[in-house]
């Protein structure tokens, strides 16, 4: 038997608003514990929400992003439940009405484009978060900075049927919601959070077979990675006849494998009703319209503009586009500059790779883009070679400093003076008779060394095409 | 004549004169709370040594030449679930024994910052539920017109302090009743404003979509001062409107001649006391004497009022008071095995037993396979009580009904009795469902002595007509106002 696999996935992210969902306390990642609250969001009586207007704004973005329907109307809810991370006992959430619904994104599998649907996306509000007693000591204390951060959740429809399709939809989205500006989506920091709903079915079947609720991936890899491991004990499980267990599951990345957290059958009863303390969300068509005017060019449109306007290859173009900040680096790179496909390959290649060596963000790169193209530029010109290249490149990487300062510096300025490759040359007919001679017997080999003699002697800074050139002059005489 | 037992805007008269300071009015009224709390419970908190502060401050200021506004150095009382910073806020809960907000409930700030002199903190039942004040962690408020009867409630306290002499005027909430029915039993006047009107920030939330704060006084024209003063929009309380009000006071003058009043029958059944049905009788001859139609009318759904607002009321406040949790305030069990044991008997132990059943109510309402047929059915036909009301005052300028089928009750008497007790609602509960406006006036006195009220009832935001009919009848009613004989 063979079977197809089922995936949903359900995200939460934390928007980027500069004060929280339902009071002015500031919205900030890292502050120290409980300072950023107030009687509002420590659920204290009397106290009473009020909607940040942003916080809506920001909701429409991604909705109208994802190609959702707007609702003019919409409203928010109540989810009840007890934790002590949830200060009023309950969530302030939108349940039968969302602020956005029916939306879609495309990803490439295959190279061909394929439709995720969106179910839903809505507004609700983040908990605070425990901080239990290390070891033996037995008490939790509770931190209560995030409680009331504004979240999004957006349910995508039951349409991946890969883990592949899963990691791509996510940084999709992720890089969407990137250049929409509205998260910071770091998933190591919580800001975007996904579970996955998997289940498998045989293949042709029509009904969808029981599904375990993953949770706890922290990385597009680990998405990937939980979803490839719940598909095989998915399947080995089935194959035995036996059924899957509807259960919510940790992904564990360290062990490499998902461990249950809880059965499923047990719903809880969150007693989902309207939130009185507020008023429905009632939105202007006009005010839409304005936020959709304003939105910012997005990554599927960029892509298909480089390929158009640079002339790179549409894979280029897509690695570049996902993250926001790559594009921009790349473009501000590669504007008015005639070879924009050099630029592309060092972007992708030694940009990327020194990123992650460092392990750093595009963002805080010191030098600015236009840095880059001096590098290449100076490449071109003929004053520097390939690895000379990446020796000032790795140094302007650290410094920040401009590639040419760099080249004095580093004393890497390509040698080109033909009365010093002259020298250069004479120096190694010279010291090397024995190569001298095979060659004029007829060994060609023996120029390739003699080039390299001759680029050791100038520790590589010698134009190796003159050194080249002249050698041969040289033999020929 | 003692200086307690003048009106608000009587001993306004006598500070603008400088006949009197603020702190002179504060003895008096400590004095009268010396000799008369032990009898009626009106307060859990008496803050004396802050007032006198307040006070001290106010009479500086007068000397100084400071503008003197209609609340300035006026000693006054508090609801005690009516946030208030620094002093203890109990809800009359155990729960919240030592619960000190470190802010000020809109509607109070609003009358502290106009030099109000607040003096305590009022006996209520446990977090609002109930309508005689026994349901306190603390005390039971005696009635001071006869000490063997309730003060109603929720807002027991508050209506005994002002009726007492302890305290010009006070601060309540009224989710189903909770000024009105007080004010009934303790024959003060008692506004339970529209939905909207008055911030409800800082008033601890028991029925969010049906409660106001409202404010219970000595007389119409008190009122309306008070009202000025808390009316208007709040950025901080989502819920409450951005209308521009007429000032209250100015209106208050004016004629009612041509004034339509319906008299909706539903609301003069089987229950409603002879007594109380022969007032209002009187009261309405001196509308008419005024010059107001009178006309029998009918609100078809007021029945389906009570269901309604206990289905939507406590659902609300299971919701609500979840944050009683013991953890970041009030009282939290000390031995405990784990999480759910120390929820369990932190709300086990700091909630009373009437508070529990509702909570419980409440929950049940709000389950899955109890919400289509419960709340949602609810809130549907909260709308057609809406309709109805909307559909009245399209004919009519106000409703008469009455504050309660009967006066106050004896302590221990009715609350055994607890369907009873609902009954008595249905005066009162059909305006909160609906969110309009309703006053309740006193209109006489029972064979026993003890006051009986009427409501006039309101449009929504007609709080204006509501004033100028009271007060209107207030200046010719046909009966002598007696004081309470404590």
């Amino acid at each position: 038997m063979r079977y197809e696999t089922v995936i949903g996935l359900e995200v939460h992210v934390e928007l980027s608003t500069k004060s929280k969902a339902f009071c002015s306390c500031k919205n900030e990642f890292g502050s120290e514990v409980n300072t950023n609250c107030c009687p509002v969001c420590l659920g204290y009586p009397g106290a009473l929400p009020v909607l940040n207007k942003k916080v809506v704004e920001y909701a429409v973005k991604a909705g109208l992003a994802l190609n959702c329907d707007i609702s003019l109307y919409s409203k928010t809810d109540r989810k009840n439940y007890f934790y002590p991370d949830l200060p009023k006992a309950y969530q302030i959430s939108q349940d039968d009405m969302p602020i956005c619904k029916n939306g879609f994104i495309e990803i490439e599998v295959d190279e061909e484009i394929k439709k995720i649907g969106i179910t839903r996306i809505h507004i609700e509000e983040d908990a605070g978060k425990l901080l239990h007693g290390a070891g033996d000591e037995d008490y939790s204390l509770v931190d209560f900075n995030r409680a009331g951060v504004p979240l999004i959740e957006i349910v995508s429809e039951p349409d991946i049927r890969s883990p592949e399709e899963a990691r791509l939809y996510l940084e999709k989205l992720k890089s969407i919601l990137e250049y929409l500006e509205i998260s910071d989506c770091k998933m190591q920091e919580g800001s975007l959070r996904c579970d996955a709903n998997i289940s498998l079915r045989p293949i042709d079947e029509e009904k969808f077979g029981v599904k375990s609720e993953i949770k706890n991936m922290n990385s597009m890899k680990s998405l990937e990675r939980a979803l490839e491991f719940e598909v095989k004990r998915q399947t080995e499980i089935l194959l035995q006849g036996e059924e899957v267990a509807p259960e919510t599951r940790r992904w564990d990345d360290a062990k490499s494998i998902t461990i249950a957290m809880r059965a499923k059958d047990k719903t809880y009863d969150y007693r989902n009703f309207p939130e009185a303390d507020l008023v429905p969300i009632v939105l202007e068509p006009e005010w839409i319209k304005e936020i959709k005017t304003n939105l910012p060019e997005l990554p599927d449109f960029k892509r298909n503009r480089f390929v158009k306007q640079y002339g790179i290859p549409k894979y280029d173009a897509s690695v570049l586009t996902l993250s926001k900040d790559l594009s921009v680096f790349f473009e501000r790179c590669a504007k008015d500059y005639k070879n924009p496909k050099a630029v592309s390959n060092w972007v992708m290649g030694e940009v990327l790779r020194i990123l992650k060596e460092r392990e750093q963000e595009i963002s805080n790169i010191k030098f600015p883009p236009e840095y880059l193209r001096e590098l290449i530029d100076l490449i071109d010109e003929g004053l520097l070679n390939s690895s000379a290249a990446k020796l000032v490149f790795e140094e302007m990487f650290d410094t920040g400093k401009e590639p040419k300062t760099l080249l004095d510096k580093l004393g890497l300025k390509q040698i080109s003076d033909e009365d010093a490759i002259g020298e250069l040359v004479n120096e190694v007919l010279a010291n090397n008779q024995e190569s001298v001679e095979a060659y004029k017997n007829g060994k060609s080999n023996a120029l390739k060394y003699l080039v390299g003699q001759a680029m050791k002697i100038s520790k590589g800074k010698a134009n190796p095409k003159m050194i080249n050139s002249m050698l041969l002059e040289r033999l020929e005489d | 004549m003692n200086l307690y037992d003048l009106t608000l805007h009587e001993v306004h008269e006598k500070i603008l004169e400088k006949e009197i300071s603020a702190k002179d009015l504060l003895d008096s009224v400590f004095d009268r709370i010396d000799k008369v709390e032990d009898k009626v419970n009106s307060f859990i908190t008496i803050t004396k040594e802050k007032a006198h502060e307040a006070a001290n401050k106010i009479d500086k200021k007068i000397a100084q030449g400071e503008t003197i506004g209609s609340l300035m150095g006026i000693p006054m009382a508090v609801k005690d679930n009516i946030c208030t910073k620094d002093v203890k806020t109990t809800c009359g809960s155990k729960m919240l024994e030592n619960f000190i907000p470190p802010y000020n409930a809109e509607a109070y700030e609003r009358l502290e910052n106009a030099g109000a002199i607040m003096i305590g903190k009022t006996n209520m039942d446990e977090l609002g539920m109930g309508s005689s004040t026994e349901n306190s962690y603390y005390k039971v408020t005696r009635n001071p017109w006869n000490l063997d009867m309730v003060s109603g409630g929720s807002s027991g306290g508050s209506a005994a302090a002002v009726a007492a002499g302890e305290a010009f005027y006070a601060l309540g909430t009224d989710t189903g009743g909770s000024i009105r029915q007080p004010a009934s039993f303790c024959g003060i006047v008692g506004m339970k404003p529209s939905y909207g009107a008055v911030s409800r920030y800082g008033a601890v939330a028991y029925a969010s979509s049906l409660e106001q704060v409202g404010v219970l006084t000595k007389d119409v024209y008190d009122c309306a001062i008070i009202l000025n003063y808390l009316y208007g929009h709040d950025p901080k309380d989502s819920t409450s409107l951005n209308i521009v009000h007429d000032n209250f006071i100015e209106g208050l003058k004016k004629d009612i001649k041509g004034l339509k009043i319906g008299i909706p029958k539903e609301y003069y059944g089987t229950g409603i006391d002879d007594e109380v049905k022969n007032s209002i009788k009187t009261a309405l001859k001196a509308f008419e004497s005024l010059g107001a139609h009178i006309e029998e009318t009918g609100l078809a759904y007021s029945e389906y009022s009570l269901p309604v607002y206990y289905i939507i009321a406590l659902s609300e406040a299971s919701s609500n008071f979840a944050r009683l949790d013991g953890i970041r305030y009030g009282y939290n069990a000390n031995d405990y095995k784990d999480l759910d044991d120390m929820y369990t008997k932190s709300r086990s132990q700091g909630l009373g037993e009437e508070v529990k059943n509702r909570i419980l109510l409440g929950t049940h309402s709000l389950i899955d396979k109890n919400y289509k047929t419960h709340y949602d059915k609810a809130i549907r036909v909260r709308r057609l009580i809406k309709e109805d009301f909307d559909k009245s005052f399209q004919k009519y300028d106000l409703l008469v009904i009455p504050a309660y089928p009967t006066a106050a009750f004896e302590i221990g008497g009715k609350i055994k009795d607890e369907a009873a007790m609902y009954m008595g609602d249905l005066c009162t509960v059909p305006v909160n469902v609906a969110g309009v406006p309703a006053m309740t006036v006193p209109c006489g006195y029972n064979s026993k002595g003890l006051p009986i009220g009427m409501q006039l009832v309101g449009k929504h935001m007609g709080e204006a007509t509501i004033l100028r009919a009271a007060y209107a009848y207030e200046n010719n009613a046909s009966y002598t106002k007696l004081k309470p004989k404590l």
